[in-house]
């Protein structure tokens, strides 16, 4: 992903100037036309750059039956974003379909046909808006020239409707049922023939509906899968159902690394039911997304494979796990706080800030902790694969299936071709299904047994035990403030192990696209600012959790930003909106980031103007400066990521014996155009909910190498009672910049806010995470 | 052999006794609303009505239910308050993966039969025991209220 910075200011032709210079309401129909100048091959960024790129042919994405049902095809993963709904909505709303008439047919993975699936990074919607509004504004055009060839007149004078194309002079329509067959056998207009509608043309697209804080406003367009879902007949992964399956499960070594020395599997063989035991070769480290290798029981059902797994006699080979059979995260976590106190790699520096601390009339220094956490979506790891002559189909609920795809195949030793990749439902997702692993092992055993399903079943403490984890951090940050509070220095060394060090020997630095996640584009305006990268050796298999690195350091910066204040002697908001400084656009090379997600950061820069409108907008919203009385106080964290902007105030009570009531949460939200605001509520909420965990709850700790939770008992995540009963979410309407993710940027800034919470109730400053019971008297 | 009842059907399963009904409903029976998410009863997702009773299928042997009504997601849509519960799950849009819905519903269904017209508190403490990971819980909360008959609270 890195990018040298000569090539990234070649593409520098202020696109964004051009955006901006024409009204704003156009802005969205000129946004999607801009990916027309550039062919996938040459896009440096955006949905271009991905692999496999874009595709907007009609053909691939919308298919109309003669009877009128319209069936779109959605290429990204369901894991509870809603994108099967709002992508669909999007090609339903520009295609002029009844939405009653309408249902989602679910892509292979097939890159090559559909473009990039990788549903990650917040991207579905803003990489895939544009080509699904070209896709379904080609298929109506076919539609009505259908209908113009049909009835002799020119394709000027008949129009779509809902469902139908009309033609005014005569008054003649025809359904797009009718007209399906022939459109079919059209060519697909060029692109420069299409003419997205107009906002006002539209019945979805940018529109509030469903329950709006609290209230139910108005019928919401009915979700694709919502029946489904409430009645049971949603199939997720383990719901795959098909004759003669096996099922698998896996004993896997309790230390990243660790080998089978030996395995008695006598006993297992006796439990009813069990038919096989496997042993699964692991591939070392670094693990990537293959198997962590162990020993597989194959049986008639899931129970019998469980019974048999607890029946094995397995001898650990942990020598072969090197360092990490010493890993405990207490004295990991020590060594860190250690690192932190000498100078690490300079990521970026302006001013002397060493000097300007050493100059200042106050300084300030704290040093934050966020621990190891598991993903822990409800359906664990589940995949059923089925090997037949020589051909491979899996079906499985995987965030990346190109990689699902091109894993089997590699293992298994095929031609891509010879491999299907069905996509089921997530459900949930939050980054740990972006690695197939589990598909791996289903494949792995499926080797086994010609022409048979196996159906391979992760249990919450397989889940747990052996997540891709959360990395741990440590961030330690210095500030001068000079006489009259005013920030002078600003001095920020981040340490966690790399999610690199999963695919490569360990780099034992963060990469761009870690450092790219908050740290180094930081956007307060100080004179002095030195920002460092100590080393941290990974230690375990890590790997992305939702929003990723956004977590620690939103949790640092957001925390350290509210300390200054306070010893500056400052309100919160008006102190951090003066670190902010004056409206601007800080593009990111200027930071040291030539990553930004992947994005044109003329396009996308960091826009200090929408920071400070989500911070007002939500201190507004929760009435910030109130008077909140003894034992209660409002908290403020505010944080840009996945180009996206998000502001949150948490109003909390602490009672004398430290139990914790969240009243209310007030989050404002800047994606820029809003596809579906529905969702981005429900994003909204949900990510404040998983970040209430985040900060109260969540933690995986190691001992000898050795996750010490592993279910639901001892890795915490929120209940209903820690969801605040008031949440408002308060959208910003801003259809003039380009599009930002939505899944993710929710979160980062829930922890940092509700501990900001905290202190203003009682006084008590949170630097390590989980809260836990750190509020006891 | 056991013999269980079904959604008002007969079922002969092949199972031993200790068996988790869950995996009797998911394996052996074919009915897969019921979900499988921690294996401890500590999340709620395999929820089943025994007699009308909200019960964590999971830690459930089939031994313990021979005899005994067993209901399962699949039949809520033709019990009347199931149907509210399932009709104001849809009004909200409560469900985001939908994964945890099918046993929140179940739970939420027993709740509303044995208390037709419960308040805030009775609501989360009931559901307490059920996790949802994508945290739709005041959606959750407020769906059950609409199938009460309440209004949505804002």
């Amino acid at each position: 992903m890195s990018r040298s910075a000569d090539t990234l200011l070649l593409a520098n032709v202020s696109r964004r100037g051009l955006l901006k210079g024409l009204a704003g309401g156009s802005a969205l129909l000129l946004a999607a036309r801009w990916d027309l100048g550039l062919a996938n091959e040459q896009a440096q960024f955006g949905a271009g750059a991905m692999p496999g790129g874009w595709v907007d042919n009609p053909n691939v994405f919308i298919h109309i039956d003669s009877d009128g049902l319209v069936t779109i095809v959605n290429n990204r993963a369901e894991m509870g974003q809603g994108i099967r709904t709002s992508l669909v909505m999007v090609a339903a709303d520009e295609l002029g379909a009844d939405w009653d008439q309408v249902r989602a047919e679910q892509a292979n993975a097939d890159q090559d046909r559909y473009g990039n699936q990788n549903t990650d990074g917040s991207r579905s919607m803003r990489h895939w808006y544009q080509p699904m509004r070209r896709a379904a504004a080609a298929a109506r055009l076919m539609l009505e020239q259908a209908a113009a060839n049909r009835w002799d007149v020119p394709v000027h004078e008949v129009r779509a409707g809902i469902h139908k194309v009309v033609h005014s002079a005569s008054g003649r329509e025809l359904g797009f049922g009718e007209l399906a067959e022939s459109a079919r056998e059209l060519d697909v207009p060029g692109r420069d023939a299409l003419v997205l509608k107009s906002d006002s043309e539209l019945r979805f697209i940018g529109k509030e509906s469903g329950l709006i804080n609290g209230e139910l406003k108005s019928a919401y367009p009915k979700a694709i899968d919502g029946e489904d879902i409430v009645t049971g007949r949603a199939v997720f992964g383990a719901d795959v159902d098909l004759e003669d399956t096996l099922y698998a499960v896996v004993a896997r070594p309790p230390v990243y690394g660790a080998k089978v020395k030996s395995v008695d599997d006598s006993e297992a063989l006796n439990v009813t039911g069990v038919r096989k035991v496997i042993p699964i070769e692991g591939t070392g480290q670094p693990a990537a997304f293959n198997p962590l290798g162990g020993v597989a029981v194959v049986a008639s059902n899931t129970w019998a494979a469980m019974e048999g797994r607890r029946a094995l006699k397995i001898e650990w080979d942990r020598a072969a796990a090197g360092d990490n059979a010493d890993y405990t995260s207490d004295a990991y976590r020590e060594s860190l706080e250690k690192a932190a106190q000498s100078p690490g790699k300079v990521i970026r520096q302006s001013g002397d800030a060493e000097a300007a601390l050493e100059a200042a009339d106050r300084r300030v220094s704290a040093t934050y902790y966020m621990p190891h956490m598991a993903q822990a979506p409800m359906e664990p790891p589940v995949a059923v694969v089925r090997i037949r002559d020589g051909k491979a189909e899996a079906w499985a609920p995987v965030q990346n299936p190109r990689a699902t795809r091109e894993g089997i195949a590699g293992l298994l030793e095929m031609d891509l071709e010879d491999v299907t990749v069905h996509q089921t439902l997530l459900g949930g997702g939050f980054g740990r299904k972006s690695k197939p692993d589990f598909v791996m092992e289903a494949a792995r055993v499926a080797r086994e047994f010609e022409g048979q399903p196996i159906k391979l079943q992760w249990s919450r403490e397989d889940d747990i035990q052996h997540a891709y984890f959360h990395a741990v951090s440590v961030d330690h940050l210095e500030a001068g403030l000079d006489a009259d509070g005013k920030a002078t220095s600003w001095r920020h060394r981040t340490l966690s192990p790399s999610i690199a060090s999963l695919f490569a020997p360990d780099p034992r630095h963060k990469g761009e696209f870690e450092l790219g996640m908050g740290f180094n584009t930081m956007p307060f305006s100080i004179p002095a600012i030195r920002l460092e990268n100590p080393p941290a050796p990974a230690h375990v298999r890590i790997g992305w959790f939702r929003s990723v690195y956004n977590l620690p350091h939103a949790w640092a910066i957001q925390s350290f930003a509210h300390e200054m204040a306070v010893a500056a002697g400052k309100d919160h908001r008006d102190f951090v909106l003066d670190l902010l400084g004056p409206d601007r656009e800080v593009h990111n090379l200027t930071v040291g980031d030539g990553w930004n997600y992947g994005e044109d950061p003329e396009l996308y820069p960091i826009d200090v103007a929408r920071m400070r409108r989500v911070i007002e907008r939500a201190t507004e919203e929760a009435g910030w400066g109130r008077e909140t009385g003894k034992g209660r106080g409002l908290g403020l964290a505010f944080h840009h990521s996945f180009v996206s902007y998000t502001a949150i105030v948490f109003d909390v009570e602490v009672s004398e014996a430290g139990e914790l009531t969240i009243h209310r949460a007030d989050i404002a939200f800047d994606c820029g155009p809003q596809a579906n605001p529905e969702r981005i509520r429900s994003q909204m909420e949900g990510s404040c909910v998983m970040g209430i965990g985040i900060a109260l709850q969540s933690e995986v700790t190691f001992e000898d190498g050795v996750a010490q939770q592993d279910n639901f008992d001892s890795y915490l995540i929120p209940r209903m009672p820690n969801a605040p009963r008031v949440v408002r979410v308060h959208l910003i309407d801003n259809p003039n910049d380009a599009m930002g993710g939505v899944g993710e940027p929710g979160l980062p800034p829930v922890a940092p806010a509700l501990c900001n919470a905290i202190f203003a109730a009682t006084g008590k400053r949170i630097r390590r995470l989980p809260v836990g019971d750190q509020l006891a008297s | 052999m056991v013999t269980l009842t079904i959604n008002g059907s007969e079922h002969e399963l092949d199972v031993p006794d200790n068996m988790p009904l869950l995996w009797a409903l998911r394996d052996v029976a074919g009915l897969k609303g019921t979900k499988f998410g921690c294996g401890i009863a500590e999340c709620g997702a395999c929820t089943v009505h025994l007699d009308g009773e909200a019960t964590r299928s999971c830690v459930t042997p089939v031994s313990a239910v021979q005899g005994r009504q067993v209901t399962t997601i699949e039949a809520m849509a033709d019990d009347a308050v199931g149907q509210r519960v399932q009709q104001a799950w849809l009004d909200l849009g409560v469900a985001q993966c939908g994964y945890c819905q099918g046993g929140q519903i179940m739970n939420a269904t027993a709740l509303l039969k044995r208390t037709p017209r419960p308040d805030t508190r009775e609501i989360v403490d009931a559901m307490a025991g059920n996790l949802c990971r994508c945290g739709t819980y005041n959606r959750i909360l407020a769906a059950i209220e609409r199938a009460a008959g309440k209004e949505v609270s804002s």
